[in-house]
This record gives structure tokens, C-alpha cells and sequence, in this order.
């Protein structure tokens, strides 16, 4: 047996705190029984939850499946003893913070029975891939502390693996679980590391020993004597007893001198680290065929009348396990999850043990006294001792109070492994550790707000840049249509003058031509009306799209063009029936008028009557334009001007055959009063732009609250809408009076 | 029952700050016997008057600051602070330069820079420098001649009223140090001829070498306690004796290496001054730099500066320094192929 070929390596810094172990060695591992309800997390692993396969009211058999992975980075559960599913919903979990999440509870049914299973016959004649896969299906997660699935650091690692540690210092002070493992099953777990062994083959595997457990240590060598594998690559190594040597990476250290690089894997230099329980777990699963229901915890503290190690089934309440262990609860003061260094408090005894529970520790008021107050940093430096992974604690501390995140990265706070030797030399009573978390929080939330930002404001850009062409098309655009208005309009001029002369001297040429079947007003309109809600519709979605800064905006304006072309299309429909209808209405009268003389003060007045109200809409539509800034703003008054001249014109026209026949010219102001438009329509307009008003400001709060980058623009909108609903009030006053 | 609900780590090693300020204070038991026994009882009575305007002006100030005062008392941060002082202040300085020199160090230099662990500057060094540039005079002809070379005594009631009243008497006691005599005489004489003085003694500088030697046993006791760390006093004492070999390895020409060892405060200044954490670099290269600088500064300005000796300044010049060097000598960090050092972002 190779005992002493091992060079150790020490670790920098490290701790020597009272070891409070004996307690719990002084009896063998005793079964805690069946409890009378099981909860079962659903997430006992690093990585993503499984997924549960039964439901309420199931009949499960001792180990059947309950919750299948998800994914690759995740692992099985199964039922830990017969019985029925009685819940699967929130309930508070083993974690720090005290959350709660999803569980599966099992109401036992007291037989624990078995669901039909088998080990593999040889596991040196199996082949690795499938003995992964065993461990896999058999929900084997790291039970040293972290949870990490086991057949990932197995499945096929990137680099060569030269060698294989078997991690049993359990360094942390109260903590017996592995050595009592050790002591009592040293058989099964070398069977379990040579399983390891056989998937992995590596140069060497060694098994680290803190040499604090002697009874531990012989048991492993004696079991070593009946090892099948006769490669002799496994070495037991007793190592310095020194917090925290059972950390993975001062593990490594010790027994291979090499450092796992900062933010790397162990498997980058060769290596894979596994907890000792776990090579109990994988022995279980493959020579057993049995998935890990079950584990050794401690249970210990002096507030136990007996503390002792457990082989507990996962799920089991810790109320159940203090029970066995006669807790005093008024002796009670701190009841820890894992050990005094690392572990966390618990504010409940509900909680489940889960697969990573290796201790628990009911302390009372002498063992684990209240913190004192704590004191001010004097610098001293012996922190800076304690630090396992040569950082300096107390310059961290004092730029993680001062929240100088820059200083605390640049300090290496990412390496630190919360192992806590600092807090506890602190002769200040410092939490040092707490700062630590405090400040590694304050830096992932400043990475993900860098993030957010970062996406915001290239958003932002994209959408300036987007706007900065639409603009530019935009401009291109009126440019063309203003020239082709122009053009029309001279057209028009023409076509009118043409006409007129016409009409004047030919009225049953004029008939003729205007003998096309009339088209049905009443039909166009709905053509419109259809058009001009689709415009609607498409602008509000537009707005939201825009206000979300959703990448469909560039979608939903594509739409409102089209659907504003086809509302310019029916109303050009209208206009061309309007303009058909009154030349035939002209014809028509000028049929009944058989002396055909254009200009008696009657046609005069609607002559003008009829340009009057066209200046009105032309005039509203302006306005409208205006109020919406849009680029038809120049077309629409060169429309208006258009037409308030032609109302002159038809007024002095008007007022000279007045003149002529001696009648009285028409009433300035009746002549001017716009044609009354229908004051419900105006109102409704009014409400409209009330509610349009009400939902911008509405988007605009939540903008703000949530601290939107389209705020800008939202503001922008409600400006607009304002502006337009103080218009549409204006008209209604105007109207009213 | 209420379940108490805290982070990690739950156990801590028992001990407060007041419990390490208490080692400091005993360690300087020997230094303080050795003061006593070669130069008489002014020490003990600087002592008793340092402590009690420190511990009240911090009591005052704490007061003023709302702070809760027993708490802070007990850390016994200013009874440290003052008993330094104390034994850096010649044994005769009068009462009113210790009460000055006391109540700038705890009011000024510590807690207008906010308190312990906040000031940057050694209070009790900046109390002594003080008064020093303040009151040349009588900070200069205040230390008594080592008793055994004395006709008389100085006893405790000499002591108190050469202190507290009249000084008319006090030449009859009081003789320059031996650091300041061989430097002044190192010019006319040979150093055969400077070390007949009586102040010699038969050894290196009577009563002082003991003194020293008392201050570095209470130092290893530190030490051994880890209160602090190898790194200061050893890179102090051994730039101070590099420089004392390269510059002045000729003992007629220039004061010799084991004065600078084992005269003046140099091991005060090792174990107690250089090595007060708060304003000490941290990191161990850089504790190894300011205590080399240290040792440096008190050679310079021994060898060519005016005053009788250098602790203060040295350890005030390296005190600006050290924010800078902690920024420069950063450790290496497990897993990581190299120091990070410098400001962050400019690597």
C-alpha cells in the first residue's frame, strides 16, 4: 500500500477551527426510518430542474422515477419509498434565502417496496458511455455540496484525464457523514471508485484523507486489499488536517500541486474531483441497480441529546431527523444545513433533506453564540493569513463597503470560494463574507444592466437611424406628389375652363357626355369609412409597436401606407363620383333651365354656396395636417388658397348680377357662416381624441415608471393627440355657437 | 422558539481588537521595565498622563460624534495610541507638550480622519512630530543621562516636579543620546575616542541596548502570537542595516551599524510603530517595501538630517505611501497565471 509515495502540496492560508466531530462517531450509522410525508424538490442539482411524470394521486414504488431530467445538465429523481403522491406545488426549499419551489410530496405507505431493479453484472466488463448513462438515470448528483450531475464531469471530458480525486477530507468541523461512510461501507466505496475508474482511466486516482480520521483511512486501505482492479492506480492519502482542504480546488492542490485555473474546470489540468459519497451512490446504481433515495447525514450539534449520522431518505422533514436525535428546542439557538463554515441557517423545520444535506446542525447559545457587533477594520492583515486563495480580504472588504465594484473585480473577488477563514479570524467580528456576496450581487446585477443598456441604446440607434430615412423617403415623396398635384391642378384648371365653355355653348353636347350611369355614392362611402378605420387600426398598432420599440414597427408601417393608399383611393373614388354626380346634377339643370343662362343669381348663389363649403374641408383637412405636422401640410394650403379665391371669385360673380337686378348683395356674415357642421359629429370627434389623449398619457406613465427608453417619443404622441383634441374642441365651440 | 438567522460562517475564532491592542500593551511591558530601570521614572508618569487625556479626549469625541462610547473605549485603541507616544517623548518633556502632542493624535490624527482604522497617518507619530517641530528645545534636552552614570537618581517625586514644574534643575540630568553625540562628534574625533563617553557605556550605548533588546523581545512575542506579520520589522531592520553597512561601514567617520541597531527607537520603532496595520501597507510584498523604506528613511535622515532621531518621519513618509504600494503589489491569486497589480482598468 502506498501511503507516503505522495508528495503533498500545501495550500496558502487556511484555518484550524475546533473540530466538534467526535459527538457524532461515537455510534454507527442508524436508519432514520419512514417519515409520514416525503417532499421532494424538484431542483436538488446545479443546472435545470427536473421534470416531474407523475401526478397527484400516483401509486410510486421505492425508486421509480418521478422527475426526468431536462436537458443535459440535469439529472433524475425518484421515489425514495413507496406510497402515493399526495402534492406536487411550492413549498420552501433547503437555500439560503429561505424560497420555495416546486416539490413533489409522497404520503409513504409504510411497505417500502422496491420497484423491480438490478445492478449491471460486471461493471469492468460494461462499457463506460453506458454506465454514464446508468448514473445519469439514476439521479447521482455531487452529494459533497454543490449537487453538480456526476455524469458530466464523466461524459468524455475535452481533456485527457491523468487523474481522478476522490475528495473525503471533509475538513468542515461537526461534519462525520463521509467518515462514517468510510468507516462502515469502505468495501462498497472502493467498488464505486474503481467504477470511476473504469469510465474515466486515468493515470492515477487518489483518494484525499484528512488525517483526522484514522479509523477512516484504515478501513479504505483494508478494503483496498480486496480490490478487483489490478492496476493498482488507487492510492488512499491522508492529508494535513487544515480548513478548507476539503475545497475542490485546495484539494487539488494539495495532492497535485497544480492550480485549477481562474475560471476554469479541474479537467483542464487533467483532472476530476468526486465526493466520496458519491462513489457510494454510483457503486449503489451500477452493482445495485438502485437509484440514490437515500443518504448519510449528520445530525449533531449540543442541542442533540444524541447526535449521530443518519442514513436518511431524501425528502425526509428535517423535524423528523431532530426528533430522532432528541433535540432540546429550547436549547436551540442556530439550526444549520451542512456545517458551521458553509452551511446556511434554516428558518423552518419543514424543510426536506436533499441530495447535498450532509449535515445538519442544531446549535445552541454556548457552541454558536450570537455574533458580537461588529468592530472596525483595523487592517491587521490576519484575513489576508486565512485566505485559501491568496486574496486580500480586508481591501476587498473595504471596497465592497464602499460598493467600488471596479476595485473589488480588479481585487479578484470571482475567485474567492466563500470559505469563510476570513470572518472567522476577524478579530473585528467583520462578516467579511456577507460584503463578499454583497458585492459579487452588485456586480451580476451591473453586468446585467450593462447588458440591458447596451442592447437599449443600439436599439435607440438603429431606430434613430431608421427614422433619419424614413424621413428622407418621406421628403422624396411629397417632393413627387406636390409636382404631381401641381400638375393636376393646372390640368383641372384647364378641364374646368374647358368644360365651362361648353356647357355655355353646347348644353346637349354636355348631356351626352354626361349620360354614364351615376356611381352608387353609398357604396364608396363605406369603401372609405372601411379604409379609414384599417388606417386607424394599423397607426395604433404602430404607436404600440414603436412604444415597445419592437422590430415589427418597420412591419406596421408598410401597413398604415397601405391602407392610407387605399383611403386615398376611395376618397378619389368619392370625389370622382361627387365631381359625375354634379356635372350630371349641372346638366340636369341646365336641362330645366331650357334658356341655359349660367348666371342667374340662384345658380350663383349655390355656385358659391358649394365653393364655400368646399374651402370648409379643405380648410379642416389643413388644419388636421397641421395639428398631425404632416408633410401635406404645403398641398392642402395651396388647396385652401385655391379655394377661397374661387369663393371670391363666385362672390363677386354673385354680387355683379346682384348688382345688375338690384338685389340686395347677400349678408356678408350669412355668406361666411360655415355650413353648421353636425355638432354630435364634433362631439364624438372630441371624446375620441379624449380617449386617445388619456391612453398616450397612460403608455407615457408606464414609460416612465419602468424606465423606458421611449419615453421620447411616447411624449412626442401625446403631444400630437393633445394638440389635436384641443382642434376638434375648438371646432365643436365653434359649431356651438 | 426563534431560530437565529445569519450567513455563513457561524463559528468564529473567539477574540476582539481590544484583545490584540491588549497584546501590543503587554508586549511593551519589557520595553517599558528596561525605559524605567536605565532612564528613570519620567516614562511611567508620561505614561499615566498620555493615557488619561487620550482615553478622555476619545471619550470626548466619541461623545461629540454620537458614537457609543464604551464600545469603542474597549477596543483600547487609544491607550495604545497614547503609550506609544509616551515612549517616544523624552522621559522629562514637559506635561503641557505631552497633553498637546496627545490630544492632536487622538483628536486630529485619528478621529477627524473618522475614527480607528480610518486615519492614514500613525496618530501617535503625528503627535510626536508635532511637537517636535513645534518645541525643538525642549524636546531635545529633555532625555535623562542612563541612571548608572548619574551622582543622583532621579526618583518619582524629581520626576514629577521636573515634569509638572520646575525645569531650572534639569541639566543636572538630562544628557543628548548617544545616536545624536556620535553623530556631532564623529566629525572632530576618532570613534575610540567618542565611545570613552560615559553614555557608551562598556557596551555598544548604555542602557539603551537593553532597551532595545527589551522592545525586540516583546516584538517576537507578537510575533509569535501572529498579531502581525515578519514581513515590516524584518525588511525595516535589514534596509536600515544594509544602508548603515554601504554608507557608514567606517565607524570613524560615521555612526556605526549596531547604533543604528540597538540605540535610539529603532526597535520601538520596528515591532510597534512601523508594524500599526491601519496605516502599514497590507499586501506581503508591499509590507516588505514600506518596512525597506521605512529602514531607509530613519538611515537618511539620521545620517543627514538635524534631528536626534528618525522613527516619526520615516514611518509618517512611508504612511503616504502606502495606499499606493497596496495598489502595486497586489498577491497572486490562486488560479491565476499572474499578479494583477495596478489601478483597475489601466493593465
Amino acid at each position: 500500500m502506498s501511503l507516503l509515495h505522495f508528495e503533498l502540496h500545501d495550500f496558502r492560508g487556511g484555518i484550524h477551527p475546533e473540530e466538534h466531530k467526535h459527538q457524532s462517531t461515537e455510534l454507527p450509522i442508524a436508519s432514520a426510518g419512514i417519515p409520514s410525508v416525503i417532499v421532494l424538490p424538484i431542483g436538488q442539482h446545479i443546472g435545470a430542474p427536473s421534470s416531474p411524470v407523475v401526478k397527484i394521486g400516483d401509486k410510486v414504488l421505492k425508486g421509480q422515477i418521478i422527475a426526468e431530467p431536462q436537458g443535459f445538465v440535469s439529472t433524475a429523481l425518484h421515489a425514495p419509498t413507496s406510497g402515493t403522491i399526495s402534492a406536487i406545488e411550492p413549498r420552501p426549499i433547503p437555500h439560503a434565502s429561505g424560497m420555495s419551489d416546486l416539490c413533489i410530496e409522497i404520503t409513504p405507505d409504510g411497505e417500502d417496496t422496491w420497484i423491480e431493479h438490478h445492478g449491471v453484472k460486471d461493471y469492468l466488463d460494461t462499457a463506460p458511455a453506458e454506465l454514464v448513462n446508468i448514473i445519469q438515470h439514476s439521479g447521482v448528483a455531487g452529494l459533497g455540496g454543490a449537487g453538480f450531475p456526476s455524469h458530466i464531469k464523466l461524459n468524455a471530458p475535452a481533456e485527457k484525464i491523468t487523474t481522478l480525486i476522490i475528495n473525503a477530507a471533509e475538513c468542515e468541523p461537526y461534519i462525520t457523514a463521509d467518515d462514517m461512510l468510510m468507516r462502515e461501507h469502505a468495501d462498497q466505496v472502493i467498488k464505486g471508485i474503481e467504477i470511476l475508474v473504469h469510465i474515466l482511466n486515468p493515470d492515477r486516482c487518489l483518494i484525499g484523507v484528512e488525517d483526522n480520521k484514522p479509523e477512516a483511512i484504515n478501513a479504505l486501505n483494508k478494503a483496498m486489499g480486496t480490490t478487483r482492479d489490478d492496476t493498482h492506480k488507487i492510492h488512499v492519502v491522508p492529508v494535513p488536517t487544515k480548513y478548507p482542504s476539503g475545497g475542490e480546488k485546495q484539494l487539488i492542490q494539495i495532492l497535485t500541486g497544480k492550480e485549477v485555473p481562474a475560471g476554469g474546470i479541474p479537467a483542464d489540468i487533467g483532472v476530476v474531483c468526486q465526493n466520496i459519497g458519491t462513489a457510494h451512490a454510483i457503486h449503489n446504481a451500477v452493482v445495485l441497480g438502485q437509484p440514490l433515495v437515500s443518504r448519510i447525514t449528520t445530525v449533531t450539534g449540543k442541542a442533540c441529546a444524541q447526535p449521530r449520522n443518519y442514513q436518511t431518505l431524501l425528502g425526509t422533514p428535517i423535524s423528523h431527523l431532530l426528533k430522532l436525535a432528541g433535540v432540546d428546542h429550547n436549547q436551540m439557538n442556530r439550526l444549520i444545513m451542512g456545517g458551521p463554515m458553509m452551511g446556511f441557517t434554516l428558518q423552518s423545520e419543514d424543510i426536506p433533506i436533499i441530495k447535498t444535506t450532509n449535515c445538519i446542525l442544531a446549535a445552541n447559545h454556548e457552541e454558536l453564540p450570537n455574533p458580537e457587533l461588529a468592530q472596525p477594520c483595523i487592517r491587521c492583515g490576519m484575513c489576508t493569513e486565512a485566505c485559501p486563495a491568496q486574496l486580500l480580504p480586508q481591501q476587498l472588504y473595504w471596497f465592497a463597503k464602499s460598493s467600488n465594484l471596479e476595485q473589488v473585480e480588479a481585487h479578484n473577488i470571482a475567485d474567492c470560494i466563500e470559505c469563510g477563514a476570513c470572518s472567522y479570524v476577524c478579530p473585528s467580528n467583520i462578516p467579511l463574507v456577507q460584503y463578499y456576496r454583497f458585492a459579487k450581487g452588485e456586480i451580476r446585477q451591473a453586468n446585467a444592466d450593462k447588458i440591458k443598456s447596451d442592447r437599449a441604446k443600439e436599439r435607440f440607434e438603429t431606430r434613430l437611424a431608421r427614422q433619419e430615412r424614413e424621413a428622407a423617403e418621406k421628403e422624396a415623396k411629397r417632393k413627387a406628389r406636390a409636382e404631381a398635384a401641381a400638375k393636376k391642378q393646372a390640368e383641372k384648371k384647364a378641364a374646368a375652363e374647358a368644360s365651362g365653355a361648353s356647357t355655355n355653348t353646347d348644353s346637349s353636347s354636355t348631356t351626352s357626355s354626361t349620360e354614364a350611369p351615376l356611381p352608387d355614392m353609398a357604396l364608396l362611402q363605406k369603401k372609405l369609412d372601411a379604409a379609414k378605420t384599417a388606417v386607424e387600426k394599423s397607426k395604433e398598432k404602430l404607436a404600440a409597436a414603436e412604444a415597445e420599440g419592437s422590430d415589427k414597427a418597420e412591419l406596421f408601417k408598410n401597413a398604415v401606407e397601405k391602407s392610407q393608399q387605399k383611403m386615398k383611393d376611395a376618397a378619389k373614388a368619392i370625389a370622382d363620383a361627387r365631381k359625375q354626380m354634379k356635372a350630371s346634377e349641372n346638366t340636369s339643370s341646365s336641362h330645366a333651365n331650357e334658356k341655359g343662362d349660367p348666371n342667374t343669381p340662384e345658380r350663383l348663389k349655390n355656385k358659391l354656396e358649394l365653393a364655400e363649403s368646399r374651402l370648409t374641408t379643405a380648410e379642416e383637412r389643413l388644419a388636421a395636417a397641421q395639428a398631425e405636422n404632416s408633410d401635406k401640410v404645403d398641398a392642402y394650403m395651396t388647396a385652401v388658397n385655391a379655394q377661397k379665391e374661387r369663393v371670391q371669385a363666385a362672390k363677386d360673380a354673385l354680387n355683379s348680377v346682384l348688382a345688375n337686378s338690384n338685389t340686395p348683395p347677400i349678408n356678408e356674415t350669412a355668406s361666411v357662416a360655415k355650413p353648421s357642421p353636425n355638432i354630435e359629429q364634433l362631439e364624438q370627434k372630441v371624446r375620441a381624441a379624449q380617449t386617445r389623449v388619456d391612453k398616450a398619457s397612460e403608455r407615457l406613465e408606464m414609460a416612465k415608471a419602468q424606465g423606458m427608453d421611449t419615453i421620447d417619443a411616447l411624449q412626442l404622441g401625446l403631444d400630437k393627440q393633445k394638440s389635436k383634441l384641443a382642434d376638434a374642441k375648438k371646432q365643436l365651440e365653434e359649431a356651438q355657437s | 422558539m426563534k431560530l437565529l438567522n445569519i450567513s455563513s460562517p457561524h463559528a468564529t475564532r473567539p477574540g476582539t481588537t481590544g484583545g490584540v491592542m491588549q497584546q501590543v500593551l503587554l508586549a511593551m511591558l519589557p520595553g517599558i521595565a528596561a525605559l524605567t530601570y536605565f532612564f528613570g521614572m519620567g516614562h511611567i508618569i508620561q505614561i499615566a498622563l498620555a493615557v488619561i487625556v487620550a482615553v478622555g479626549a476619545e471619550a470626548a469625541v466619541l461623545y461629540i460624534r454620537k458614537k457609543p462610547i464604551g464600545f469603542f473605549l474597549k477596543d483600547y485603541s487609544a491607550v495604545v495610541t497614547a503609550v506609544l507616544l509616551a515612549l517616544a517623548l523624552p522621559p522629562l518633556t514637559p506635561w503641557w507638550i505631552t497633553i498637546v502632542a496627545t490630544l492632536f493624535a487622538i483628536v486630529v490624527a485619528k478621529h477627524l480622519y473618522g475614527g480607528l482604522g480610518q486615519n492614514p497617518f500613525n496618530p501617535a507619530m503625528i503627535g510626536f512630530a508635532l511637537v517636535l517641530i513645534s518645541f525643538p528645545v525642549p524636546m531635545t534636552t529633555s532625555w535623562t543621562a542612563p541612571t548608572p552614570i548619574l551622582e543622583n537618581a532621579i526618583g518619582f517625586s524629581d520626576a514629577v516636579t521636573l515634569i509638572f514644574s520646575q525645569r531650572e534643575t534639569i541639566d543636572a540630568y538630562t544628557m543628548a543620546t548617544p545616536l545624536d553625540l556620535y553623530k556631532h562628534k564623529v566629525a572632530v574625533a576618532t570613534a575610540d575616542e567618542i565611545t570613552l563617553d560615559p553614555i557608551f557605556g562598556s557596551g555598544i550605548a548604555l542602557g539603551w541596548e537593553w532597551v532595545n533588546i527589551a522592545f525586540l523581545i516583546g516584538g517576537l512575542y507578537l510575533l509569535w502570537r501572529k498579531i502581525f506579520t515578519w514581513h515590516i520589522p524584518v525588511s525595516y531592520l535589514a534596509a536600515l542595516t544594509a544602508c548603515s553597512i554601504l554608507f557608514g561601514w567606517d565607524s570613524d567617520r560615521f555612526v556605526p551599524t549596531s547604533l543604528h541597531i540597538l540605540a535610539g527607537a529603532t526597535m520601538l520603532g520596528a515591532f510597534f510603530i512601523a508594524t500599526d496595520p491601519v496605516t502599514a501597507s497590507t499586501t506581503p510584498l508591499g509590507k516588505l517595501i514600506y518596512g525597506a523604506g521605512i529602514g531607509l528613511f530613519i538611515y537618511v535622515i539620521r545620517a543627514w538630517g538635524t534631528y536626534p532621531d528618525a522613527i516619526a518621519f520615516a514611518v509618517l513618509l512611508m504612511n503616504f505611501a502606502a495606499p499606493f504600494i497596496d495598489q502595486y503589489t497586489q498577491p497572486r491569486t490562486y488560479g491565476h497565471a499572474k499578479a494583477k497589480r495596478g489601478l483597475p482598468g489601466k493593465e
